[in-house]
């Protein structure tokens, strides 16, 4: 693997670590799988992208108003769920299905949106860098990886308080939680607004650092987050909040580098379209590798 | 406190399936009175705790808990009331949790959660005394998953856990019928214990004859949706096992055999 390649892969890897770290709110905390990510993934990126681009907004803004719109898809799947008492898959898909189409609207019809020329959140930091000699090749990811750092702090400092910790009892263990008081209902609500925020926000940064939106963006983001969460459960097991969490950012990077490193080398024959196999073979490997490891030792 | 007023519960109404779970129950616990309710299966035991706790809704009737009406309060906010340990050990408490976890949740019962940090060093030191005083030893493993814990050890968290807000009414759905006779000993001692020191009013369903006439201060006898039998005080004290099953026979008049209530 080429340098550019392998920092490309940590790169891609930070961006969906932001996924990752929702994908672990919402599937393991709230015990709740939300396929609502594969929309609220590229509503993020093309909120920021047209506000950017169309609008003229300042890229930070932008960047916010991304997450916001985040986690409005996320609003809109645990009330389906939680108000009409709709299956959690199919609420989530009922979202994303509903957000395929708001995103194309939201990029004012087109199917793509770029942001090529624009100022983004990235833009200052690597003004910065460039001027102090450092290329533009590194400061990216050490920039992404301040952003992801910064949510693993809030997020991990959340998990741990007694809001946090009414969040996590309630996806462990509903009954119990509602007879300690805790309203198990409005837990679920911002459980899945913050998860799916979290998302936009990675949409949002992949569409600044790419240069684009686009519509299509989302497919299979929901396998990228869990392929993150399960792969960090194989390789550091540990009940921490903070480990867990520092695990799925890790998770997602060894993920986009195993895709890069399949994809690169030449004698396994994959061509760019294998993407989606070589995805769903890794997760698969990633699901067994446990359970053989339970039986080889048992 | 605990006051019911004319509880009616049915379930299924209007259909095929109806059943009249309570019919037409009044009943009033004074602050510190502790009732043992017994019956046979479908008598209505736990759909009474179940009413009064919000997770069963009504068909008529009023609840009052600590001078409040909670008849329209959904579960959650009756917590600020009412605490509760429940039959299956594995259903009071978060197996996926620590000990520490449990019982910071707990004992946010019934107040508004904040952003503060859920274990904070100075609460760890104010749970370890009412832990060690279990005499279990769990006082130096509070980081440890509650769901490695044994049965009894997980009731005795709950009663400890039931007691750490200040609510002042406490439910019992048969928390000792899921444990051996050795640990249903120790966790029914302590439910003594933390009733007396707490001054509770308690609410306990039992399966057992024997618990329902020692624990407490009255005996609570439900058939078939209705109140049969209420004894307290000294007409309590002489009671024995085979008074109960007479009065079961006299006042339903129906010859129902021993094995039918489960005698302990």
């Amino acid at each position: 693997m080429s340098l550019f390649a392998f920092i490309g892969g940590i790169e891609a890897g930070l961006i969906y670590a932001f996924v990752a770290l929702a994908v672990y709110l919402s599937f393991r905390i709230l015990d709740f799988p939300d396929l609502t990510v594969d929309g609220s993934f590229p509503l993020g990126a093309a909120v920021t992208a047209t506000l950017i681009s169309i609008s003229g907004w300042n890229p930070w803004l932008a960047t916010l108003m991304g997450m916001f719109a985040g986690s409005l898809g996320g609003l809109a799947t645990a009330y389906f769920s939680v108000r009409w008492g709709i299956l959690h898959l199919l609420a989530s898909i009922l979202t994303m299905t509903a957000l395929y189409s708001i995103n194309i609207r939201v990029m004012q019809g087109a199917a793509t949106m770029g942001l090529l020329n624009d100022e983004t959140i990235l833009t200052p930091f690597i003004h910065l860098a460039n001027s102090a000699g450092l290329p533009e090749m590194y400061t990216r990811p050490i920039v992404l990886a301040a952003f992801v750092i910064a949510a693993f702090v809030i997020l991990s400092w959340f998990l741990n308080s007694e809001l946090g910790l009414s969040m996590r009892a309630t996806g462990a263990n509903i009954r119990m939680s509602r007879a300690q008081g805790i309203n198990t209902s409005r837990q679920v609500i911002i459980g899945m607004m913050i998860s799916n925020a979290l998302v936009g926000l990675g949409g949002s940064i992949y569409a600044q650092a790419n240069g684009s939106a686009d519509a299509s963006l989302g497919t299979g983001t929901i396998v990228v987050g869990l392929a993150a969460v399960i792969i960090s459960e194989t390789l550091i097991p540990s009940r921490k909040i903070w480990v867990r969490l520092l695990a799925c950012i890790v998770g997602a990077i060894v993920y986009r580098m195993v895709i890069q490193l399949a994809m690169d080398v030449d004698f396994l024959g994959f061509k760019a379209s294998d993407l989606n196999l070589v995805t769903a073979l890794i997760v698969l490997i990633a699901l067994v590798v446990p359970k053989l490891k339970k039986k080889v030792f048992a | 406190m605990i006051e019911v007023q004319n509880l009616s519960i049915t379930f299924n109404p209007g259909t095929p399936n109806e059943r009249r779970a309570l019919k037409d129950i009044s009943l009033r616990l004074e602050n510190g009175e502790f009732a043992c309710i017994i019956g046979s299966n479908g008598a209505g035991k736990s759909t009474l705790l179940g009413s009064i706790a919000g997770d069963v809704p009504l068909s008529g009737g009023r609840i009052m808990v600590s001078n409040t009406d909670v008849t329209k309060l959904p579960a959650e906010q009756r917590a600020t009331y009412i605490a509760r340990v429940f039959q299956d050990p594995l259903l009071g408490s978060c197996g996926d949790l620590s000990i520490a976890e449990n019982l910071a949740l707990a004992s946010a019962r019934g107040r508004r959660r904040t952003f503060r940090r859920a274990l904070n060093r100075h609460y760890i030191e104010t749970v370890k005394g009412r832990i060690s005083e279990l005499g279990l030893g769990l006082e130096d493993n509070l980081s440890q998953p509650m769901g490695s814990l044994s049965g009894g050890q997980r009731q005795a968290l709950s009663l400890v856990m039931a007691t750490l807000s200040p609510s002042s009414v406490l439910l019992l759905d048969e928390h000792t019928a899921a444990l051996d006779p050795r640990n249903a000993e120790f966790v029914l001692d302590l439910t003594k214990r933390f009733a007396e020191r707490y001054g509770l009013t308690v609410l306990m369903v039992t399966h057992s004859m024997r618990q329902a006439l020692d624990m407490g201060t009255r005996t609570i006898m439900l058939h078939e949706g209705n109140i049969i039998f209420d004894a307290s005080g000294s007409h309590r004290k002489d009671l024995t096992i085979e008074d109960l099953l007479a009065q079961f026979r006299r006042v339903r008049n129906e010859d129902i055999s021993e094995d039918r209530l489960l005698v302990g």
